[in-house]
Parts: structure tokens; C-alpha cells; sequence
């Protein structure tokens, strides 16, 4: 699962267009609970919380400081079965037009041509949490795919099954989908600045609904920067280090 | 009432071939210099169980070949990528995987832990984790018909394997916000820790310390492992070392590297 690439202005500029766009998708939330190795959403979470003036819990799993959890491993789902959590992040090897998303690998099960780590949580969390969000790094045809080789957890229930929670919306470098759980399909909400229709569509391998003339993502003004710089300096550097640095450099 | 062990060969003395044994997730304290011990008894067809992930010390005891089957929700070395050798004994066919996720290790525990035969789980219908575990069912809630279910046997491990902070002479083990380890010693039919450090006071007679230490009760056996969950991270007594987790995650990409890695890792403890 590559990345994307190296880290200049370009990339920081990106970064902080994607934290902030995530925090919008935050708008209204109690409670948002963050995943490991999950530096972007992380921040965005700790930004909202910021910005939320104390109303907002932000729960990140496996740090001390950052958790207030106290009955181990298992508390996040319990946490999140009894409706304490209203938004989780999730990524995937690949996704899906019908917000499928696949932890396991490419290729036949279970001798996977590329195997991943695993499902982690996803298969509980996704059907649980009102508000999962997905993001991705990587916005190619080889990420977001037609249909999944390995469904991890599904993005849609039929009738009958227990399903409060799931696919919210996907952030990716280039662009902001909204999920239509309804129709079971991904609507284009916005194109990032310097990006366009014709380059989402031709990087994306599921189809989509989208407006001839799509929106474009809203850029975070000086004083947001100024937040989020101050945000991770002062609470992202504690878990997530490298990332911090590497997002700081330069603009410190 | 536990023992306390003076070296990690006597401490793992019990695990034999095709064992049920238990482990937790990175953060909550992997038994790392015990596992060299294991290695050393020369045990295989383990049934490892990650709880509710494994990372870097099952990844060695799968490209070790001593291990027959992973049921976890994942394996992983988190900054460092996914796992090398458990990728590469996945590709080969040369390991069985029970892919969960991770509140149905957490739920198959608490069963255990209660006596029961299995137990319910929320989530999981239309996942293609359920179409491949064929010890998972979907039953109709008998109080709201109509309500599929997805319900999981108990996990009973042979073994728990962990490293804490802070034991006493009795056996008593400390384990601070990490309550996982609580359910999984109840779980487990034995429970073999190793500890930072061994206190001559009796855990139990701090009343702030007690409610978070695992009793004697359901401890087998302990052992002083100072740094025993290294290059892994120790909550409140070390950081992991992430140098050396990537300079693992580089070596074991490849069957060679990983056998250097091996060789020299078992000569350093």
C-alpha cells in the first residue's frame, strides 16, 4: 500500500488540506475515536476537538494521554456498541464503489497474491459507528476498484440486519465523495484546488455520481494553519512523531 | 499459587507442539525475550492466537516455521508495514489463517472466561470473514425474531503469554489500564508472564494497585525479564525501538534476510 510521495510543501500543503477536510466531516460529533497508524485523521480529530471548544471527546487508541479508556483492548467496541462513539476513520488496500472495503488482500482467499495485515476491528465498527470515514492516501484504479477481492466489512446492510453505523463519506488526495447508503454509490462532493473532474474520474475505478461542474474543496485559511500547526506541535508530536516532524518542518 | 521461575526456559518449559497459545497486541505487553526461549525448545505447530492483533513477534515465530495456524485480526508491524513472513507463509499456503476482527477475539475470550459454549457478536453479517470461518454461525435472536446474529465458540487457549510491568514473590501481576490481560488469564488454562521487575510487597495490599493486577490465582508461572518486550514498547518503562522494528521489517522480506536476522537475534539473549 504505497504512499503518497515525498515530503516538500507540496505535500504539506496537501496534508493540511486533507486534516482539514476531515475536520469538517467532523461538524456536530461527541465523540470521535482514532484507529492506529492513523497520523491524518488523527490530527484532523485533535483539530476538531480544538476547535470544538471542549465539546468534543477525541478517544486515540494505544496512547495514555490521548485515551481515557481504562477497561483495556476491548473498550473501544464496547464503547462503540452502547452508541458512546460517533465517528471512526478506516482505510483499506482496496475500496469500492459500494463502499466495500478490504483489509485481507489481492487475489483469491486465502492464499492472497498480496497479503495485508487483516480486518482489524472493521467488520464490528463499520456497522456500529453513525459516522465512519474513509480515507486513502493513494487515489488510483489499484485502491479504489470496481469490487473488492476480500470483503473486510461491507459498506451496505440489507433490511434485517443490525446495522446503525457506516460508510460516511472518503477523502482522498484528490477529492471528497459523500456515500449515498441508500443507493449504495459514492457522490463527488468536491475536487480538491488544482485538481479536476476529468483526473478523478480517470484515477477512479468504481463509478460515482458527480455534478458536471463540481465544487471545489474550500482551502484552510491562515488562522486554521496557525491551529493545526499548534495542534500538532503541542499533541500530535506525542503520538506520531515522524509525522509531526515532517509536517512541521519548515513551517514550524 | 503461581510459580516464580528463574530463567524463561523454565517458564515456557510447558508449551508443547500444537498448543493453543495466546498473545496480545504490541501495545499491551509481547513476552519478546521469552519467545526466544520458546524458539530455543524447539516447539512447532503452535496455534497462535493475537489478541486481538500479533505483530512482529509472531511474524519471527511463523518465518521460524513453528507455527500451524494464526487466529487474529491481524498481523502487523504498524509503522513499519505489514508483516513479511506471515505474508510470505500465507502466499506459500505454509500457515492456516482464522482471520477474525477484533471484538470477536475480545467476545470469544469473555466466553471463555464465563464458562459459556459461545458467544453473540454484533457486526460480521456480510463480511467475507464469516463465509470463510466455518466455526462461526449466524443464529435468529430467540427474543426479537427476525434478528440474525452472528455467535462464535469460546477461544480456550492452553496458554497466555505476556510480559507486564511489576509481579511480586507470590506471583501476584500487575498490569495497570491493560484489563485485556485480565480476561485472557481467566480465559486461559495457564498464564505465564514475564515482568520488568519482581516486588518483595504483596500486590495486593496496595489497595491502588490491586483492582488492576491479575490475582496468583490465575498466574502458572513468572519470570524477571528486564526490556523483555523489546525492540516492543513497555507502557511506563520504555519506548519501542523503531529502528530496529524496521530494520526486522527490512531483513525478513526476504527468507534469507529473515534467517540472518534469526541467527543473530537468538545469539543476543
Amino acid at each position: 500500500m504505497s504512499d503518497a510521495g515525498p515530503w516538500g510543501p507540496e505535500r504539506r500543503a496537501q496534508t493540511a488540506l486533507l486534516v482539514a477536510t476531515i475536520a469538517d466531516l467532523l461538524a456536530g460529533c461527541r465523540h470521535v475515536a482514532v484507529g492506529q497508524q492513523s497520523p491524518i485523521p488523527g490530527t484532523a480529530a485533535l483539530l476538531a476537538r480544538r476547535e470544538s471548544a471542549g465539546r468534543l471527546r477525541v478517544s486515540v487508541l494505544d496512547s495514555d494521554r490521548l485515551s481515557s479508556f481504562t477497561n483495556g483492548a476491548s473498550e473501544l467496541f464496547d464503547c462503540a456498541a452502547e452508541g458512546r462513539i460517533d465517528a471512526f476513520f478506516l482505510s483499506g488496500g482496496q475500496i469500492d464503489g459500494r463502499a466495500n472495503v478490504n483489509l485481507v488482500g489481492t487475489g483469491a482467499y486465502p492464499r492472497s497474491d498480496v497479503r495485508w495485515s487483516g480486518s482489524f476491528g472493521s467488520a464490528f465498527l463499520y456497522f456500529i459507528v453513525p459516522r465512519v470515514i474513509l480515507f486513502r492516501e493513494e487515489h488510483s484504479r489499484r485502491v479504489l476498484v470496481e469490487k473488492v477481492d476480500f470483503v473486510s466489512a461491507p459498506g451496505t446492510s440489507p433490511p434485517g440486519v443490525y446495522r446503525p453505523g457506516g460508510p460516511h463519506a472518503l477523502v482522498t488526495p484528490l477529492a471528497l465523495f459523500r456515500f449515498d447508503r441508500a443507493a449504495a454509490r459514492f457522490r463527488l462532493e468536491s475536487v480538491h484546488p488544482g485538481r479536476t473532474l476529468a483526473e478523478v474520474l480517470e484515477h477512479t475505478g468504481f463509478a460515482f455520481d458527480y455534478a458536471a461542474r463540481p465544487a471545489v474543496t474550500a482551502t484552510p485559511g491562515a488562522a486554521r494553519l496557525a491551529a493545526m500547526r499548534d495542534v500538532v506541535r503541542e499533541e500530535v508530536a506525542e503520538i506520531y512523531p515522524r509525522f509531526a516532524a515532517r509536517l512541521l518542518d519548515g513551517a514550524g | 499459587m503461581a510459580e516464580v521461575v528463574g530463567t524463561l526456559d523454565a517458564l515456557v518449559a510447558d508449551i508443547g507442539a500444537g498448543a493453543v497459545l495466546a498473545v496480545p497486541k504490541d501495545y499491551s505487553g509481547v513476552a519478546m525475550a521469552a519467545t526466544r526461549a520458546l524458539l530455543r525448545r524447539g516447539v512447532r505447530g503452535l496455534h497462535v492466537v493475537g489478541v486481538p492483533t500479533c505483530g512482529i513477534q509472531v511474524d519471527i515465530l511463523v518465518g521460524a516455521g513453528v507455527v500451524a495456524t494464526v487466529e487474529t485480526s491481524a498481523v502487523t508491524l504498524g509503522e513499519c508495514g505489514p508483516a513479511p513472513r506471515f505474508g510470505a507463509a500465507v502466499r506459500a499456503g505454509t500457515v492456516r489463517v482464522l482471520d477474525a476482527t477484533c471484538p470477536a477475539i475480545h467476545n470469544a475470550l469473555l466466553a471463555s472466561e464465563k464458562g459459556l459454549p459461545f458467544i453473540p457478536i454484533r457486526g460480521v453479517i456480510g463480511s467475507d470473514l464469516l463465509a470463510h470461518r466455518a466455526d462461526w454461525q449466524v443464529v435468529e435472536n430467540p427474543f426479537r425474531p427476525g434478528d440474525r446474529v452472528v455467535v462464535l465458540p469460546a477461544i480456550r487457549p492452553d496458554f497466555a503469554l505476556f510480559h507486564a510491568p511489576l509481579a511480586d514473590r507470590l506471583g501476584n501481576v500487575w498490569i495497570g489500564r491493560k484489563r485485556e490481560l485480565m480476561t485472557l488469564a481467566h480465559a486461559s488454562a495457564a498464564t505465564l508472564v514475564t515482568v520488568e521487575e519482581i516486588s518483595d510487597a504483596n500486590l495486593l495490599d496496595d489497595p491502588v494497585r490491586s483492582p488492576a493486577t491479575i490475582p496468583d490465582l490465575y498466574v502458572t508461572r513468572v519470570a524477571a525479564a528486564p526490556r523483555g518486550a523489546a525492540p516492543l514498547g513497555m507502557t511506563g518503562c520504555y519506548a519501542a525501538d523503531g529502528a530496529a522494528i524496521e530494520r526486522y521489517a527490512r531483513m525478513a522480506r526476504t527468507a534469507e534476510g529473515f534467517a540472518a536476522f534469526l541467527e543473530e537475534w537468538m545469539a543476543a539473549g
